[in-house]
């Protein structure tokens, strides 16, 4: 296990990326995608900030080969995401979750969804069951599974979604802002699958997204501004830059924000504190003397 | 509210019926039309109602649930009947004016009324006890045959399997978008036929464009689950036959035979 | 007089069969003409139901909606209307777009009403410059633009009709902050040119404490309050005990008191909550001032 804990499991290389033109449509086409270069670790549980259109659902796409690089190379586990002989051996090993959860299930029953992809790529019955029934467990959706998924709240189908995607046992999964049209309770439902799939069954997890407090849970943020990566770092350092931040039309935790208020008001603060227990700690030795 | 509508009638349970073959089921279903079309007199005809009664009650499906399944035919029901009490010759049972009941457009109406009865209730006995996407499951593998003269079988079954999933959340989206539409104004309910089918381009072309959106993200999402096309799939529902389903089919045959042999003996 | 009034409403869905529920139950609300108000409430707390009898789109199974005095469901009331008196903004409100240009869609609404066309231009291009939508984009096709520029196209169709009272459910879900920071900032202006009645949906009880007067919050189809923004915030606790989350800054303030700390606790925005610091800090030093 440990000589694969440094492995790197998708390695994007100078990547340029942007859309067909019109062929009237004589000006040049525009960059979504300029020089990136990413390299995902084994086991990592990464999030990717940015704003709409600042290329963050480009690149997610480029993970699985659902676009193609118009310059530079995707790797997904040594395999070149161009390469249409092996595109469902990257498939398999890269699994993505879109943003709404109603136009990504096929089948009227939950197991028969979960069971999609094993179909598709042939599995034998026996095995199939056992790998629905597991993936239906790992997101704790399984008493749903004779149920049909339009009677399911959206955080109940975008788990349904993830388990469609476990099912196939890949290495990675990449969620492309599955939350967004979700409801709190929903949200939090779907974090805490995500964040127990990488931590209980080592999944490798590239999360989209424009929650901060989501990103605030990985282990690593990527920040996405006009096409290029801005911040790559841990959370506590990419929040602690909140006038960068906000500049590119991002939010920081309302506790990091504080902080600075604080900071820009001369008293004694740290714009690494993201989260309220540090923040509660923090003011707690402030205030009592 | 188009919320109610329910679609695919599908009424669970663990009856011997629900428990059958589909596959089965469809071809039973077959040989019953058979049967009911075959049938030249009442007792033939009577013979087949045997069979539907006994396959109603071995579902255990509620009585007033079959009755619901022929609400929608009523009108049919009354203008085969009026058109056949009214209008067929013979001699006259009771005469008012120009208009006469003869005995052979009753017996003739009744005919007609039971069979299309029967008709329905079997139909709806199948979509009852069967799941829709069984239904689906089982027509891809009973065309599959046709596969050889190059019919797309599994592409249909896959049509099928969207459409029912896709069938309520399309209603519910309606429902929305003409709510919507009648938070603007959007006037609905009044006008002349020509106002109220224009009245309808706020709420078909939100819908087409959703609907496209929609089929854009499912064909990504699909491919992104290693779709491709119907070639070396394996199913997770297995359709499995034994001794019950060949039974059966076998008494629905024999069912079939003593139609056809009352013809002879009583035609 | 309250622009909106509700006596004893209730609905209640699909009547005498197993899923029967009542969605809101005996709802008495009064809401003051020119108030911005946020509605907070879980998924099901039926703050979407009861939006949705405000304009007349439901009837209530019992009980009466009032607006501006006028009880909308008596004889004498065209229930069109009351619909043009109160615009209702749809969650996702781009997918009910569906005319050749952005100028006819935003005109759909108010030639509905009838009004003669310069008044219709005017109302358009007033609307379009508010949500900020340039002015060569209102002869483009709104199937064009970005999700962001379609939601604005979609709320100025309403705005235009300059109903009244403007509702809108969860106007900025799916929004990055930036677009959401936008269309609540343009709202608010609406809000302060035309001193209309508005009512804010949503799930961000951060959002709703940036830009709301007024705050009612739903749960389990009744009213579980309605009061003044800084005194729901008072009752945090209850607010958490009901399952609704607080803003994170409102929380650190919770567990500070808990900690033992003499400190208010309805805090809610950061700039609140460094004023509150600050005043604590002067305070003690005032007090430590006094005991030395």
């Amino acid at each position: 296990m440990d000589s694969k804990k440094d492995e790197i499991i998708i390695s994007a290389q100078n990547v340029e990326f942007h859309y067909e033109n019109d062929p009237e449509d004589k000006t040049p086409p525009k960059q979504v995608l300029k020089n990136v270069s990413l390299d995902i670790k084994r086991g990592q549980f990464t999030a990717v900030l940015g704003h709409n259109g600042s290329g963050k659902s480009t690149i997610a796409k480029h993970m699985n080969g659902i676009l193609l690089p118009c310059g530079g190379k995707v790797y997904v586990d040594g395999i070149d995401t161009c390469d249409e002989d092996r595109i469902f051996d990257v498939r398999q090993r890269v699994g993505m979750v879109f943003q709404n959860p109603d136009n990504q299930l096929v089948a009227t029953i939950v197991e028969e969804d979960v069971a999609f992809a094993l179909e598709n790529l042939g599995v034998p019955t026996d095995e199939m069951r056992e790998r629905v029934d597991d993936a239906l467990r790992s997101v704790g959706m399984y008493e749903y599974r004779e149920h049909s998924p339009h009677q399911l709240s959206g955080g109940q189908k975008q788990r349904i979604a993830i388990a469609g995607i476990i099912a196939m046992r890949p290495d990675c999964i990449v969620l492309d802002e599955p939350t967004a049209m979700l409801d709190p309770k929903g949200r939090k439902e779907v974090l805490k699958t995500i964040r127990k799939l990488n931590h209980d069954f080592g999944i490798t997890a590239v999360l989209i997204t424009h929650y901060m407090e989501e990103a605030a849970q990985a282990d690593r943020i990527v920040v996405m501004d006009n096409g290029e990566i801005l911040m790559d770092d841990v959370p506590k350092n990419v929040f602690s830059n909140v006038e960068l931040m906000k500049r590119i039309g991002l939010d920081v935790p309302q506790v990091t924000e504080l902080m600075y208020l604080m900071g820009q008001s001369g008293l004694p603060s740290d714009t690494h504190i993201i989260d309220e227990e540090e923040c509660a700690d923090a003011l707690f030795a402030l205030l009592k003397n | 509210m188009l919320k109610d509508i329910t679609i695919g009638q599908y009424f669970p349970g663990k009856s011997a019926v629900h428990k059958l073959d589909s596959r089965f089921k469809i071809m039973i279903t077959g040989i019953f039309i058979g049967m009911l079309f075959s049938a030249d007199g009442f007792i033939a005809l009577g013979v087949g109602l045997v069979f539907l009664i006994m396959a109603f009650i071995i579902s255990e499906i509620p009585f007033k649930l079959m009755l619901k399944s022929l609400k929608p035919i009523v009108p049919i029901i009354i203008f085969t009947s009026v058109l056949n009490i009214f209008f067929l010759d013979g001699a006259p049972l009771i005469k008012l004016g120009f208009i006469k009941i003869t005995a052979e457009g009753l017996r003739t109406s009744a005919f007609m009324v039971i069979r299309i009865i029967a008709l329905i209730m079997g139909s709806s006995l199948l979509t009852y006890t069967t799941s829709p996407i069984t239904l689906t499951d089982a027509i891809e593998r009973l065309l599959s045959p046709l596969k050889k003269v190059k019919l797309p079988v599994h592409e249909l079954a896959m049509m099928m399997t969207i459409a029912l999933r896709f069938i309520p959340t399309l209603i519910e989206e309606t429902d929305k978008i003409i709510s919507a539409q009648k938070a603007r104004g959007a006037d609905m309910e009044s006008g002349s036929i020509f106002q109220r089918i224009k009245a309808l381009t706020p709420i078909l072309i939100p819908l087409f464009v959703s609907a496209f959106r929609r089929a854009e993200e499912l064909a990504v999402a699909m491919e992104c689950r290693c779709y491709q096309g119907g070639d070396g799939r394996t199913r997770l529902r297995q359709l499995k036959s034994d001794g019950k389903d060949y039974f059966a089919l076998g008494l629905s045959i024999v069912f079939l035979n003593i139609v056809i042999a009352l013809n002879c003996v009583l035609g | 007089m309250p622009m909106i009034k509700t006596e004893g409403l209730t609905y209640t869905y699909s009547i005498g069969t197993p899923f029967e529920k009542t969605a809101v139950n005996n709802v008495d609300l009064e809401i003051e003409e020119g108030t911005f108000s946020g509605i907070i409430g879980h998924t099901g707390s039926g703050k979407s139901t009861l939006i949705q009898h405000l304009n007349g789109l439901i009837k209530p199974t019992s009980g009466k909606v009032f607006i501006d005095g006028q009880d909308i469901w008596s004889k004498d009331v065209n229930i069109r209307d009351i619909r043009f008196k109160v615009g209702l903004v749809f969650q996702y409100p781009e997918y009910q777009i569906f005319e050749e240009t952005v100028y006819k869609d935003i005109a759909f609404g108010p030639k509905n009403m009838g009004l003669p066309d310069d008044e219709i231009d005017r109302r358009v291009k007033e609307t379009a410059e508010l949500v900020g939508l340039r002015q060569e984009i209102l002869y483009r096709s709104p199937f064009e633009l970005s999700g962001g520029q379609k939601r604005r196209v979609a709320i100025a169709g309403v705005m235009a009709m300059e109903p009244k009272v403007l509702i809108l459910d969860e106007p900025t879900a799916g929004l990055d902050p930036k677009g959401r920071d936008k269309i609540l900032n343009q709202i608010k202006e609406y809000h302060r040119q035309k001193n209309t009645t508005v009512l804010l949906v949503s799930h961000s009880m951060e959002d709703v404490a940036k830009f709301a007067d007024k705050i009612l919050v739903m749960n389990k189809a009744q009213v579980f309050c309605y009061e003044d923004t800084p005194d729901v915030f008072k009752r945090a606790d209850e607010l958490t005990s009901i399952g609704l989350s607080v803003p994170q800054i409102t929380r650190v303030f919770l567990e500070l008191k808990k900690r033992g700390i003499d400190i208010r606790t309805d805090v809610y925005t950061t700039e609140f909550a460094r004023k509150t610091i600050l005043e604590y800090l002067e305070n003690k030093g005032k007090r430590g001032g006094a005991n030395a």
